[in-house]
């Protein structure tokens, strides 16, 4: 079967813009995209859009023109946007369409994500007892795993150093001053271990995507950004998972617990027919320091615990042996979480393309990893090649 | 009813019912999943789970200290913060429950050691707040 392609990018900058609405900021996103594939609305078959907090998606046909398109919207928690992205691609993989769009914005209040025990079947009384905050859950997995794992808060701070570092060198990047290693390490803790330049914020913005099967693209004239891999998956048995109030005991409780993202990047690997040591560059999951130490070992790039080593020798930076996060990630772009896995793959393509200016990644990367991870346990990973 | 006796005699409440077996001193209710045996807390409703008293005793399995003011609604707890530790506490062979660890400092916190199940009230400061689920060091003199 023939590849989908990736033919036009486009992205609404991350942060906070007020004045204009989320779905304004997908429509922006929508238009560069069109713009930089070369086509007009009127092309475009079919639409899949994401939006956690900002509206539905298809309402900007408002915006971008009457077609009667086929918009459908999604929702998925933190995988929305990849799920957009792989619903778009089965789309055209399918034989129906050659050519849509995959569009995802948020714009969330300021703050920590606001939940309610009923939505997530939980009784009251959780809520009631300060149960209902997203970070305590955050810190506590990455408190067994630094304990089990020997990852000290140090690796932590790298991790965020490097995430602002980058985010300086991005247009698009909410967060765009480097912050110092110590300033991080000693700035307030939100939840222990991790201060709040660990965690990421919730925020706004939009990107947008078109896609095109590879014969559509190859008319259009478009380098060719090959998506040979896009999965979207749930949770295994006796995962931990946000806002548990129990999580299961095991037999041997020694490793770490399965995950989503094992699943999800396990099956991409297998579908691209590649493996970790492929990859040139990797956009993982980073909504606060922690996850991403721990995403570089649940998508295989190393062994858990290596990552100490590994963020030490820099083998994570822009110019290391697999750069991660090459725009700052979410801890420098935030999470509007409808956008944030589709500003992965417009980051990867980017990358491929080799338009990453000062964040370029050298050497010319042709291989390129995205992987988001969300409540309650779900993944999505996309592998690119060039 | 899920009441406690506190030293005085007046009665202490749960915050919610079927949360706490009506003995003293008084024990989590988990919920035995009648086919699978998997057990879970607390306790949902319906027939699927049969309500089972949890181990007193376990080990700290992990935690954090919640260093800010969770948002209010939901969080019912004392205007006046103070940090709290949350707590992942391992009852061996049954369930891992979330639930607050006290009587300790937050640089003794060590993941594995022993701790008993200890409820507090959310506020400690207002007569006849609501008692949650809490767990404290073994062998503490409070």
């Amino acid at each position: 079967m023939s590849d989908v392609c990736i033919v036009g990018i486009g992205i609404h900058p991350f942060g906070r813009t007020d004045g204009v609405s989320g779905v304004d900021q997908g429509v922006h996103a929508a238009r560069a995209a069109m713009a930089d594939a070369g086509i007009a609305w009127p092309q475009v078959q079919f639409a899949y859009g994401s939006s956690d907090a900002a509206g539905n998606p298809d309402t900007m046909v408002d915006r971008l023109g009457l077609t009667g398109v086929q918009f459908i919207n999604v929702r998925n928690g933190c995988a929305a946007g990849g799920s957009a992205l792989f619903s778009a691609q089965m789309a055209i993989k399918s034989g129906e369409f050659d050519i849509g769009l995959a569009v995802g914005f948020d714009k969330h209040p300021r703050g920590a994500f606001d939940a309610k025990p009923a939505e997530y079947n939980l009784p009251d009384w959780y809520g009631d007892a300060g149960y209902m905050v997203t970070t305590q859950f955050f810190a506590a997995k990455i408190m067994r795993y630094m304990h089990m794992f020997g990852i000290s808060r140090e690796t932590l701070g790298r991790v965020a150093e490097k995430a602002f570092r980058n985010g300086a060198k991005t247009p698009h990047a909410w967060r765009r001053q480097p912050v110092s290693i110590e300033e991080i390490l000693e700035a307030p803790m939100i939840s222990d271990p991790y201060s709040k330049y660990m965690f990421c914020s919730p925020g706004e913005g939009g990107v947008a995507l078109i896609l095109a099967s590879e014969k559509k693209a190859r008319e259009l004239g478009k380098p060719l950004v090959r998506l040979k891999a896009a999965t979207m998956r749930t949770r295994p048995p006796h995962s931990f998972e946000v806002f548990a109030p129990s999580v299961d005991v095991v037999e041997n409780d020694t490793g770490p617990r399965g995950t989503a993202s094992q699943i999800a990047s396990a099956d991409a690997f297998r579908m691209a027919g590649m493996g970790p040591g492929d990859i040139d560059v990797a956009q993982l999951q980073d909504t606060e320091a922690g996850a991403e130490v721990m995403h570089m070992a649940e998508n295989g790039f190393c062994a858990h615990g290596d990552q100490e080593k590994w963020l030490a020798e820099g083998r994570t930076e822009i110019g290391g042996a697999l750069p991660v996060n090459t725009d700052g990630g979410c801890l420098a772009c935030g999470e509007p979480i409808g956008a944030s896995g589709l500003r992965q793959v417009y980051e990867n393509v980017v990358q491929l393309r080799g338009d990453g200016g000062d964040r370029q990644v050298p050497g010319n990367p042709k291989t390129a990893y995205s992987h988001v991870y969300g409540a309650p346990g779900v993944s999505a990973v996309t592998i690119l090649e060039r | 009813m899920t009441g406690l006796e506190n030293r005085s005699g007046s009665e202490m409440h749960a915050i919610a019912e079927n949360l706490f077996t009506d003995e003293t001193p008084s024990r989590l209710i988990g919920g035995r999943d009648r086919e699978t045996g998997r057990i879970v807390f607390p306790c949902p409703e319906g027939n699927q789970y049969e309500a089972v008293p949890l181990a007193s005793e376990g080990t700290l399995w992990s935690y954090t200290v919640q260093r800010f003011r969770p948002k209010s609604p939901p969080y019912a707890g004392p205007e006046a913060f103070a940090p709290w530790i949350v707590a992942y506490v391992e009852l061996p062979g049954q369930v891992i429950v979330e639930a607050r660890l006290v009587d300790i400092d937050f640089d003794a916190v060590k993941i594995g050691m022993p701790v008993r199940f200890k409820p507090v009230p959310l506020d400690p400061d207002a007569p006849g707040s609501a008692l949650i689920p809490a767990y404290a060091p073994v062998g503490d003199k409070a």
